[in-house]
């Protein structure tokens, strides 16, 4: 076993780290998205519920089964040696929600991920960081085979505030999914400059 | 030990769990009495000069797993938990001990309920650019 023989080596460098969320519905392309951009392969990791899933949970006819285990799925993407970006998608089901806000914490932004084909699911999602006030910025997975609807169709579908960026994208293709994440930066940081603004007049 | 890489043999079947259960390696506890809740992104460093904390025999194999993962790269909570096939909750636990013992220290993220630096942010951006 080794374990360092440390004392003269350099202290490794401690990135600063940064984290957006990926939420939507259930097959849109969460994790697509996030194994596109990530240089790792996604990772899974999981958080084992026992107090906070009990009433929520029906486990009639698996009482044998005390803890549930709910996996978020995460990649990481090296920005600069010591600036890094990690991305978490978000669980997909409603009753673990309270596992968004510990990953909304601090979190820079978040992506929505919707499916035209069923903007619904990605409704809880919108709302969410509505109420949170976590700037976000909607990507429209563009499915094959799926019916095109220009970004104006789906705001005015998904009532979002103005100045919430919609953009289509291809959760496959590395580059559409890198510009799904710089418009979420980019929408965070308009964000807080016109958030100041007031502040200072 | 094995040499499998997850340090697990796999002769038991995935569905019965983990045959050490979780709440075993943390001796009962949920959480970490000093430490703050972790964040996910939290880094976990490995101090420097601690040799050979495979030798200390209080550590569980886990605290020693994480003492390793985290020597030469800090490593984020959530890392560390997929890493090992820990639940976050346990690696949690299990880095509060590490820290209390001055094995490891930890790096806060950005504070919660503040956005970072705008020039962090612009970096973000160019950074992404890049790739």
């Amino acid at each position: 076993m080794v374990i360092g023989r440390s004392g003269r080596r350099k202290p490794p460098v401690e990135p600063v780290t940064l984290k957006m969320l990926v939420a939507g519905g259930f097959g849109v392309g969460k994790t697509t998205l996030v194994g596109s951009v990530s240089e790792i392969r996604p990772l899974r990791t999981e958080e084992t519920l026992s107090e906070a899933g009990r009433p929520v949970d029906d486990t009639e006819g698996i009482e044998g089964k005390s803890t549930t285990t709910v996996a978020m799925d995460f990649g990481r993407i090296t920005l600069r040696e010591d600036l890094v970006l990690y991305l978490f998608g978000t669980p997909g089901q409603d009753r673990f929600w309270f596992l968004w806000d510990e990953l909304a914490t601090g979190a820079l932004g978040g992506v929505v991920l919707a499916d035209t084909r069923r903007l619904e699911d990605c409704f809880a999602a919108v709302d969410y960081f509505e109420r949170r006030g976590i700037p976000f910025a909607i990507g429209v997975n563009c499915f094959d085979g799926a019916e095109r609807y220009p970004a104006d169709a789906v705001r005015g579908a998904l009532d979002l505030d103005d100045g919430v960026p919609v953009v289509l994208c291809d959760a496959r293709d590395r580059e559409s999914v890198k510009e799904v994440l710089i418009t979420v930066v980019e929408h965070a940081m308009n964000r807080a400059a016109a958030e100041r603004e007031p502040a200072t007049t | 030990m094995s040499h499998d890489g997850n340090g697990t043999p796999h002769w038991f079947d995935d569905d019965a769990g983990p045959v050490v259960r979780p709440y075993a390696m943390t001796r009962g506890r949920t959480s970490s009495a000093s430490q703050h809740r972790l964040d996910l992104i939290a880094l976990v460093v490995a101090e420097q000069g601690v040799d050979e904390a495979g030798a200390d025999r209080t550590l569980a194999p886990e605290h020693v797993a994480i003492v390793e993962l985290c020597q030469d790269t800090p490593q984020s909570v959530a890392e560390l938990a997929s890493e090992l096939d820990l639940p976050v909750g346990v690696v949690r636990v299990l880095v509060g001990d590490l820290a209390d013992d001055d094995l490891v220290h930890v790096s806060r993220p950005v504070p919660p309920a503040q956005l970072p630096d705008e020039s962090i942010l612009r970096d973000v951006i160019s950074g992404l650019r890049a790739l």
